[in-house]
């Protein structure tokens, strides 16, 4: 929570007033949404397939290290696409209005050890809503850091940043323990919670699965190549994770990102949750292949406000949602990836240390910061 | 062990492969057709019968089972996108040697996939296909004659008989409002012209609806001919009403066309079939909330429709949607957010 509250010139109709507004660039892309969109798609997943296979049919040779570089540096790729540009966006239910069972938010399963229902439900349902609520979204830290002043200090964070490298190396097993709540769950009164037994199943079979493809059938399959085609999957998979990990930093956490207070939240119009995702999300800037390899996270302010819309209409949406963000005098926090991944590591090293004054956002306080 | 068993194991281990996707996501890039896919097909051509009517010629992937003459066959096309399932009978006879099969379709009013089809479909394009039905069909034993009572579109299942199977005594009273409007005129000449068929066209634009009690002047034996009659609601009442007057009902085999027109409404009567429960909602409520507070178990998420936690099979009627206004109408497969959606006329979730 920043001292200042960046929204306090706007007043409560015009903030309703952005919200029509916005809800009218939604309006626009949904009644054009059509044929060239599912060909986007289309294409995105037959690419993916395709690269996948080319690169896991080149680690068959993995021993010969020029294929060992070349496989794994495809198979990272993707994997990337697969969990970025296509699962992410299609568990989204970007996709679903193409009424086609085969890309739909309800059938979908991607390469990510956390099976894609209960991802849904945290990732849809708890971030989505509450998007860097205290308190509420998991997603602000992860529940193993602060990355917010008002976030409460504990030694455990002393930690974080190597939590934080941890957490990238390793960020699928990361997901299916947030997914699963295991902080909480595991505790000894929930622990034989049937439904959580339940769940965590699930994530054992789901884990089972995905290891036994990566790290035993694959590697099998290559023969005298064995060892090398493990070394590939694995860091195929740690390329994948530091780089969604990335990504997905950037999307909350940079300097200039904006939380709120459970309180704040109580009662919210529809123009004050479109503004709370403006405030709580932070663009990456860069080329169509870096958006595209963000799965188009990089315009994360753009997927915050309408996380429904299909992915490759963000970039045109930004447009006009930059233009708002200027209408309406707002922060529209955004940079090139090296520099928003530097601004997010940089809170995670600075929190895990207490801060000297908790800020607490008072009419007193702003004047006085408003004066200094 | 034996040679099923063989190649379920062989499946079992190609599926640990490739898992999270199965073989057959693979498979479908290069071989969308093949034996044991999803049943799809392709259209290879598109011809033009009349100024807003095209056969539609198929070749069906390697499942299909063919079908007899007079059935139907849904098929899934994308339009602008988005998949629609529509039923049309088939046009070609049950013997044609290329393995292809045709399907007529007439472009109607607002008709999404009919208009696509006639005049927007390409050569080459995949469709999702089932497996032909329907119980409209020629009996196993010949009848002596024959009457095909048809009007417009409702040409298409009698022309598949037609072209399949030849009777020594057929005649043909078929409805459409002007000749140039008559899908397969040539061809139905060229029968009457072989002797094979005696043909009545009634020109409705001119020559008014075609009134039943007439049956007596244009077929006097009608009576006695085993009858396949197949066209617009109005027709195929008048026809039934006129067979059973005269105690010959069992000689009608009708088929009525089911076009999916559902008036959309504000609010209606809500059935959550797989509960049991049925409550009248207004137009405005989430049918969310009409859910829960009629005691069913809805899944639900955001309530503001952008997680789709909430979506659930619309079996039956319409919904709107409470931010766009769009209207959703119900067709298999169609999932709807019950947290943003209001009943628009009667409808069915199956919750």
């Amino acid at each position: 929570m920043t001292a200042i509250d960046p929204t306090a010139h706007l007043t409560a109709e015009q903030i309703e007033e952005l919200g029509r507004e916005l809800d009218a660039i939604r309006d626009e892309v949904i009644a054009d949404r059509g044929e060239k969109d599912a060909a986007y798609i289309r294409k995105v997943i037959s690419a993916q397939r395709k690269l996948e296979l080319a690169s896991r049919g080149v680690l068959l040779f993995s021993f010969f290290p020029p294929a060992w570089l070349l496989g794994t540096a495809s198979l990272s790729v993707a994997k990337i696409m697969d969990n970025m540009e296509i699962g992410h966006n299609v568990l989204h239910g970007q996709w679903d209005w193409m009424r086609d069972p085969k890309i739909h938010s309800t059938t979908w399963e991607w390469d990510h050890v956390s099976p894609s229902d209960q991802w849904k439900h945290s990732h849809n349902e708890l971030h989505h809503t509450y998007t860097n609520v205290i308190g509420k979204d998991n997603d602000l830290g992860y529940g193993i850091m602060r990355v917010d002043e008002d976030q409460k200090w504990h030694p455990f964070h002393l930690g974080q940043p190597l939590w934080n490298f941890i957490n990238a190396c390793f960020f699928e097993y990361g997901i299916a323990a947030y997914d699963l709540e295991l902080g909480k769950n595991l505790h000894r009164s929930r622990r034989n919670n049937p439904e959580f037994r339940l769940r965590a199943r699930a994530v054992g079979r789901k884990i089972r699965k995905q290891v036994l493809k990566d790290y035993v059938i694959h590697p099998l399959l290559s023969g005298p190549s064995f060892l090398t085609t493990l070394a590939a999957t694995f860091t195929a998979n740690v390329v994948r994770n530091v780089w969604s990990h990335s990504v997905i930093m950037c999307g909350h956490f940079p300097e200039g990102v904006q939380v709120f207070e459970r309180r704040s939240i109580e009662g919210e119009t529809r123009g004050q949750w479109y503004l709370r995702q403006m405030m709580g999300s932070a663009n990456i800037s860069g080329s169509k292949a870096m958006h595209f390899m963000t799965g188009n996270l990089s315009h994360q302010i753009e997927h915050h406000l309408f996380p429904d819309l299909p992915s490759n209409r963000y970039a045109e949406v930004a447009v006009k949602v930059r233009a708002l963000f200027e209408k309406y005098e707002l922060e529209y926090v955004t940079g090139p990836l090296p520099k928003q991944v530097f601004s997010a590591w940089r809170k995670v090293v600075r929190l895990s240390l207490p801060n000297k004054k908790p800020k607490v956002r008072t009419p007193e306080r702003e004047q006085e910061l408003l004066a200094a | 062990m034996t040679s099923t068993a063989l190649r379920s194991r062989a499946w079992k281990l190609l599926e640990m492969v490739t898992t999270p996707l199965l073989p057959s996501d693979y498979l479908d890039l290069v071989s969308p057709l093949r034996a044991g896919a999803d049943l799809r097909g392709r259209i290879e051509a598109v011809h033009p019968e009349t100024g807003d009517a095209a056969t539609v010629v198929i070749r069906p992937g390697h499942g299909w089972r063919g079908h007899t003459a007079g059935q139907y066959v849904r098929i899934g096309v994308d339009v602008d996108g988005v998949r629609l399932w529509r039923a049309y009978s088939i046009t070609s006879p049950t013997d044609r040697q290329d393995g292809r099969f045709t399907i007529t379709v007439k472009a109607i009013p607002d008709g999404k996939v009919s208009n696509h089809l006639v005049r927007g479909a390409r050569p080459g394009t995949l469709i999702q296909l089932d497996q032909a039905t329907g119980d409209f069909v020629l009996p196993r034993a010949r009848p002596a004659k024959v009457l095909y009572l048809t009007a417009g579109s409702g040409i298409t299942p009698v022309m598949g008989m037609l072209r399949d199977t030849e009777f020594d005594d057929v005649v043909m009273v078929h409805c459409a409002p002007r000749p140039q409007d008559v899908i397969f005129r040539d061809e139905l000449h060229d029968l009457v012209a072989a002797k094979k068929l005696r043909l009545t066209e009634v020109h409705t634009a001119t020559d008014g609806m075609l009134d039943i009690a007439r049956l007596d002047e244009l077929v006097p034996d009608w009576a006695e001919r085993e009858t396949w009659a197949c066209g617009p609601a109005g027709l195929l009442d008048a026809a039934e009403e006129h067979w059973s007057e005269h105690g010959v009902q069992e000689r009608l085999h009708t088929e009525r066309f089911r076009p999916s027109v559902v008036v959309a409404g504000e609010g209606g009567e809500v059935t959550f079939s797989a509960t049991g429960k049925s409550v009248d909602a207004d137009g405005a409520t989430p049918l969310l909330d009409i859910g829960e507070e009629a005691g069913v178990l809805m899944p639900s998420g955001c309530r503001m429709g952008i997680c789709f936690g909430c979506v659930s099979p619309l079996k039956a009627g319409a919904v709107r949607d409470l931010r766009t206004g769009e209207i959703t109408e119900a067709e298999p497969g169609v999932l709807i957010q019950t947290c943003v959606s209001a009943a628009a006329g009667p409808c069915d979730i199956e919750r």
